[in-house]
């Protein structure tokens, strides 16, 4: 007795009743279709929720595109999930696969052992096999049925199906068996992933998309520029929106991450008004005192050696003091160069680094493409949550591909920082010290709310740095060109002398310094005479004044003495009379 | 269930008796099924007479030997004995396609 498939029509049944109760609606409504999160990074965000529930999904795409990964990791999360699930390999046997997952931490035997696997090999040998009158693969529906009583599947995996097409060459039967097949997964309920190789101008070899009409996801492994990238697209999906640009997709230790990536939209997020220190006072006060937005995008660029990593390193450090996490993508240079160099300008990221509170992510940019970069740092961010991100140099993209491609991948990049709040600075390294620069980042320097420029001056056979903003959006800061100093004791920002002769930095401004501190010695040396000169004349004056007064002194008791001599001379003369007239007698009167 | 049909007498005593172990697998009692075994039985009483054995399995009633046996399509026949294993799929109709499936043309023409 043959299983007799019940045909589909119960769901549209039910879409019909949904009709009838509401009367004055003309379209009957369908239930909103159910969705069987997948529980694989970022498919559910592409699928806005999964796969659709009870129902087959084709996963197509060329050898390696990693088809096979989907469909288990698609069981192993249903597995956490309380999901048991069959894999029907027709490939591969089942040592192969757990071998193959197992570097991904994929355990399983030991799934298996708990009721929450089974894998189902099925061998298709087309030698030994002779035809004689009628056929159907019933052998196969009693199998996969099996399998899922076994373990009361909800999700079933039939990788590489077309498999079968080598094995029985009446196609026709084949057909009607892959019809009858896909109806019968329907009625099961189980939602299922079908894989299948990528034919000549179609998507599959065998034209299984005809069959399953629900779902078809298309992967692809690409190679540009001797870099493989690995996009998802989902090219259709029946009665739900999806996302249907190509996306990324990242194989690392822990499966499969999809990267919807393109689906950040500006404006879905607040912007801060809140400021974070640039690392440096000098600096902040440059930023009106307070430094950078947060969550802002912030870029540093100059020419080779012009100190652009030790300014990411100086607002990274400040990150880090006020106990936030910081990452730090280093393109060029290692971690520990990057902690060895910086301690050299007095900056010890190595105790961030062991608190944990600094994380270092360096890779070579030709090591990924630049979606698998772009892949790897929002798989990073997610993971890490920093409040701030450090990528130097954001230049070392350029190697990987090309400049539009360039420019659309940090436009996202920094869009995906900016959407979580994460304050980003960007060192962007200029060909050469020349004027081109600014010029050459046009492309992304509408994505820049804060743009710091540093540049070499040649000048009196000596280098300088100098430091300017060319812009900082939403904030008052300065215009001013700082020398930019940099010594064991860390970076200051110095005014530099400007005058007759220009800006004038290092010995120069040294020099004309010099010329300026000797100039006021002897103005102030002169001044200092001039109020001595005054003061001799004063004393001069004193003395002559005291001179006189002493002159005086003594003529006013000479006249003092004459005048008493007088005095007493007069006294005498009358008393001489009155003696001359008592020795006369009566004489006189 | 398993069903045994011992054949009679042997017809070709000269020849030593070579047994012929073979395994058809059906899904029910299904018309298909049922035929299979009919153009079966039709075939080695014609063609091996007194040196065949044959085995039915039923998978529905049974459906792990069909995992076990790697068996796809129904109704499938196996020859077990003489090695090496043969198979032939279908209803068996056509009896020269199953000469060649189970290698039974080139033993005629020797003999």
């Amino acid at each position: 007795m043959t299983l007799t498939p019940r045909t589909g029509w119960a769901d549209e049944k039910r879409g019909c009743t949904v009709a009838k109760r509401k009367p004055p609606q003309r379209r009957p409504v369908p239930d909103p279709l159910t969705k069987c999160p997948t529980g694989v990074r970022g498919l559910d965000e592409v699928t806005l929720g999964g796969l659709p529930q009870g129902r087959p999904t084709l996963v197509c795409g060329g050898a390696g595109c990693g088809k096979t990964l989907l469909g288990m990791e698609f069981l192993v999360r249903g597995a956490e999930m309380a999901e048991p699930g069959v894999f029907m390999a027709f490939e591969e046997s089942a040592a192969e696969l757990t071998a193959n997952v197992a570097s991904l931490g994929w355990d399983l035997r030991t799934l298996q052992k708990q009721g929450k696997l089974v894998i189902e090999v099925v061998r298709v040998d087309p030698a030994e096999t002779e035809v004689s009158g009628e056929y159907d693969l019933e052998g196969l529906f009693l199998r996969l049925g099996l399998a899922i009583d076994q373990v009361g599947a909800k999700r079933v995996v039939l990788d590489a199906l077309e498999e079968l097409f080598a094995g029985f060459s009446d196609h026709g039967v084949l057909r009607a068996e892959l019809w009858r097949l896909f109806r019968w997964l329907k009625d099961r309920g189980v939602t299922a992933i079908i894989t299948a190789e990528q034919g000549d101008g179609a998507l599959t070899r065998h034209g299984l998309e005809e069959y399953v009409s629900d779902c078809v996801i298309f992967l692809d492994h690409r190679v540009a520029r001797q870099v493989a990238t690995r996009r998802l697209r989902v090219v259709k999906y029946r009665g739900s929106l999806h996302g249907t640009n190509e996306f990324p997709f990242l194989i690392d230790e822990h499966g499969i991450t999809v990267l919807p990536v393109t689906t950040v939209q500006l404006g879905g997020h607040v912007a801060s008004m809140e400021r974070v220190s640039t690392g440096n006072d000098e600096l902040d006060d440059m930023f009106g005192g307070k430094g950078y937005f947060r969550g802002s995008s912030v870029l540093v660029s100059g020419s080779s050696g012009s100190g652009k990593t030790s300014l990411a390193a100086y607002f990274a450090d400040a990150t880090c003091r006020r106990q936030e996490k910081c990452l730090y993508f280093a393109f060029e240079e290692s971690e520990s160069q990057i902690v060895r160099n910086m301690l050299s300008i007095g900056l010890n990221l190595g105790q961030w680094t062991a608190r944990g509170l600094l994380r270092f992510h360096t890779s070579r940019p030709a090591a990924h493409g630049l979606e698998e970069h772009l892949a790897m740092v929002y798989k990073v961010v997610a993971e890490e949550q920093p409040s701030a991100v450090v990528i130097d140099p954001i230049t070392s993209f350029l190697a990987v591909g090309s400049v539009e491609e360039y420019k659309a991948m940090i436009t996202r990049l920094l869009d995906l920082l900016r959407s979580r709040q994460i304050t980003s600075l960007s060192t962007s390294l200029a060909s050469t010290g020349a004027v081109s620069v600014e010029v050459s980042e046009t492309g992304i320097s509408s994505i820049i709310d804060s743009w710091l420029m540093v540049r070499s001056l040649e000048l009196a056979g000596e280098r300088n740095r100098s430091l300017y903003i060319l812009k900082s959006r939403g904030m008052a800061h300065s215009n001013q060109v700082r020398e930019f100093l940099i010594s064991e004791k860390g970076i200051r920002l110095v005014e530099p002398y400007v005058g007759e002769g220009g800006v004038l930095t290092g010995s120069a401004r040294l020099q004309q310094e010099a010329r300026d501190r000797a100039a006021g010695l002897l103005a102030r040396q002169e001044l200092e005479t001039e109020t001595l000169g005054l003061e001799r004349k004063r004393e001069a004056l004193e003395a002559r004044i005291a001179a006189m007064r002493a002159e005086f002194d003594a003529e006013a008791i000479e006249v003092a003495d004459t005048i008493k001599r007088g005095t007493q001379r007069a006294v005498r003369a009358t008393g001489e009379r009155k003696d001359m007239a008592t020795s006369r007698g009566i004489s006189g009167e | 269930m398993v069903a045994r049909d011992k054949p009679g007498t042997p017809a070709m005593a000269a020849t030593p008796p070579e047994a012929w172990e073979l395994r058809l697998y059906v899904a029910g009692q299904t018309p298909r099924s049922l035929a299979a075994i009919a153009n079966l039985k039709t075939f080695c009483e014609e063609h091996l007479a007194g040196r065949y054995n044959i085995e039915v399995i039923d998978l529905v009633e049974n459906p792990r030997l069909a995992r076990d046996h790697q068996i796809l399509a129904i109704p499938t026949l196996v020859r077990k004995l003489p090695p090496p294993v043969r198979k032939v799929i279908g209803d068996l109709s056509n009896s020269e396609r199953v000469l060649v499936g189970l290698d039974l043309v080139p033993r005629d023409r020797r003999r």
